[in-house]
């Protein structure tokens, strides 16, 4: 997984609500034993017309939001299914950071297990940060992990909080697997002491 | 000692470690597998040289990705006929027991669970799909993990989690004729919203769960996460003890008196705390159809579409008329007025025998409407078996519907089964989102038997007062 530290780029405005995991990669994409290329299929529905070919109205397909980075979106972001080809197809377009008033549970931690940051911000700071990007390449914003702050064009900063254990994951790369993998023996003495007193599992 | 819900007490049990900043490594009782979410996380257990740590708590099935069609003869799909294999493939590698695609026990995994015993009552249970929250019907914790934690549970048999909140939502009284479990949590999201219960386990309470049987539970806790809630579940009952008795996974003898003991105190506590409640009165609740695109948009078949002019929040305005220009609906239509061209009975949510006896009773004798493509997809090779032995089979037949093989078919439309642009449909299923049953296919949420007394009518009907 790559390191999230500071990321500057483009921030997309996304004004949906309830931006379901069904948008952001249909069923047709998830066919795959892999999980790289799914770019291609990243908001496809909204994205290209019925002939294949691109819908000018959305806003990825905006010449100033084509290269966009960050994604600003309505409350609930990545309800629905527990798909994970929705952040991998996020992260394969290029996106790594998505900023909501909320997001659903299980999207959410996915995007910490592809080093794609999801940012709780409150609906007045969404407010502006939305502002922020309506106003396309013009306007880029700067998101600091470390700090936790998102800093705007205009020299406005806003905090927001993460998990200590998931900040640390996210700063260093770190593969998760890798650290339960260290608590083996902590594993085994649960097993021993659930065998004993739930025998029949 | 403090007084605990049922979910604290099955999180209390299954922690291994915690952190400092409250992050606890839980453990999983019971994980099981798809075609669709698991070939990565095989994938990254090769490349890592790591082997599945208990494959006896993991079974793997296929569901997704299935023709309903006759599949003895392989799978027409090349890119589905290659995630089927693939499963098998790795099934057999790390000696994971497998049901194919031609196996009678095979279905979609959240009735497989409950059919084989599996789901036990007080487990962990967890599956790369969101609708896990099925199991949560037999008092279990079970939730949907992506595939990176699918992985995760391959290789340690744990998830890294955080506690979530408490939720109890209590339904009380009796529900009238003709509404059922499905009502009751359309119902549930339409108050709380389809984030209502977004960082909650929700226990469900009251009377009405009470009286519901265990696959009436199921249809309940499947929708939790239509609520936005991690799992819903139910605390279990002599009626949980008699689903899973005898089932093959299940305990048996001895160990089987010795669970029930067990499974006795997975009771909330008095007096034990909720972060929020709600309550609801069954015997208020009228059939419900969905009118938009999200579960949230219900409404009484009595009533009519909502006008999203009346919503204050322009994002949420906004949301609400693209989901009505989606739906080809118009602000005051009668909801009994829409006619419908395709009829879906099937899924995790209602794909069960109880689900197809209540079809079977309504459309018996009846035909489909000249102008309805109906078509019914059991839940499982078993509920298959089932329906045929009790001749539902027939008499769905006989009324023009079409009879499938198992799998999920057009609930989220992986396979072949799916609307063309612009069909409506009265779907059993859970989602209504947009493209969800297939490109620009329009989707309303009802219950079996609301879909079977459309796909007669050609439009919504009341099913209370249908006849």
């Amino acid at each position: 997984m790559d390191k999230f530290t500071v990321l500057t780029g483009v921030a997309a405005p996304l004004e949906i609500v309830n931006v379901d995991t069904d948008m952001i990669i249909p069923k047709n994409y998830l066919k795959t034993i892999k999980r790289t290329g799914l770019g291609k299929g990243l908001f496809a529905e909204m994205r290209y017309r019925e002939d294949g070919s691109e819908n000018p109205d959305f806003v990825l397909n905006k010449p100033a939001y084509r290269k966009a980075q960050i994604l600003v979106a309505g409350d609930n972001f990545g309800c629905g299914s527990s798909r994970e080809h929705a952040p991998w197809a996020l992260l394969d377009f290029g996106i790594r950071c998505v900023i909501s008033t909320s997001f659903a549970d299980i999207f959410y931690n996915n995007c910490f297990k592809n080093g794609i940051l999801p940012i709780k911000v409150s609906p007045e700071d969404l407010d502006k940060l939305m502002d922020d990007a309506r106003r396309g390449a013009n306007a880029t914003l700067t998101v600091d992990l470390e700090r936790q702050e998102i800093r705007g064009p205009d020299g406005g900063c806003i905090t927001f909080d993460v998990d200590p254990f998931r900040k640390h994951c996210l700063l260093n790369g770190l593969d998760d697997i890798g650290l339960t993998m260290e608590k083996a023996p902590a594993i085994d003495a649960y097993e021993e002491k659930a065998k004993a007193a739930h025998p029949w599992l | 000692m403090k007084a605990r819900t049922l979910y604290d007490k099955i999180w209390d049990d299954h922690v291994v470690d915690t952190q400092p900043d409250g992050t606890c490594l839980l453990y999983i009782d019971r994980h099981l597998v798809h075609e669709v979410t698991s070939p990565q996380a095989f994938e990254g257990l090769r490349v890592a040289g790591r082997r599945v740590r208990a494959p006896e708590k993991t079974l793997a099935v296929v569901d997704h990705n299935v023709p309903t069609t006759d599949r003895s003869k392989g799978i027409d799909d090349p890119e589905s006929a290659t995630q089927v294999a693939t499963l098998a493939e790795n099934a057999r590698e790390f000696g994971v027991e497998y049901y194919n695609e031609l196996d009678s026990r095979q279905g979609i995994v959240h009735v497989v669970g409950p059919e084989q015993g599996f789901t036990l009552p007080g487990t962990t249970i967890v599956c790369g799909d969101s609708h896990t929250s099925t199991h949560g019907a037999f008092g279990a914790l079970a939730h949907g993990i992506g595939t990176s934690e699918v992985e995760h549970v391959l290789a340690t048999q744990t998830l890294i989690q955080k506690k979530a909140k408490n939720m109890r939502v209590t339904v009380d009284g009796a529900l009238p004729e003709g509404v059922t479990a499905k009502d009751i949590v359309l119902a549930i999201i339409g108050e709380i919203g389809t984030a209502g219960g977004t960082g909650h386990v929700i226990e469900y309470a009251g009377e009405a769960i009470r009286a519901l049987s265990m696959e009436g539970r199921m249809t309940v806790c499947n929708m939790s996460i239509e609520g936005g809630a991690r799992a819903g579940m139910v605390a279990p009952d002599e009626k949980t003890y008699a689903y899973l008795k005898d089932r093959p996974k299940a305990p048996k003898g001895a160990a089987w008196d010795e669970a029930v003991r067990f499974w006795d105190t997975l009771r909330t506590d008095e007096g034990a705390f909720f972060d929020s409640e709600i309550r609801l009165d069954a015997a208020n609740l009228p059939p419900i159809v969905t009118w938009g695109t999200s579960p949230e948009d219900v409404i009484s078949v009595t009533g009519a579409v909502p006008n999203p002019d009346d919503i204050a929040d322009e994002v949420k305005r906004q949301s609400k008329w693209r989901a009505l220009e989606y739906m080809g609906l118009k602000p005051g239509t009668k909801i009994t007025d829409i006619t419908i061209d395709r009829v879906f009975i099937g899924s995790c949510t209602n794909g069960r025998i109880e689900d197809l006896r209540v079809v079977a009773k309504i459309v018996a004798g009846k035909s489909v409407n000249a102008n309805v493509n109906a078509m019914i997809v059991p839940g499982s090779g078993l509920v298959k078996l089932q329906a045929e032995a009790e001749g539902l089979d027939k008499i769905f037949r006989a009324a023009g519907f079409d009879w499938r093989e198992p799998g999920c078919s057009m609930c989220l439309a992986m396979n072949a089964d799916r609307l063309a642009p612009h069909e409506r449909c009265a779907s059993t299923s859970n989602r209504n989102f947009e493209g969800r049953q297939g490109f620009k296919g329009r989707t309303h949420l009802v219950s079996p038997a609301m879909a079977a007394a459309a796909a007669i009518a050609g439009r919504f009907v009341d099913v209370r007062s249908f006849g």
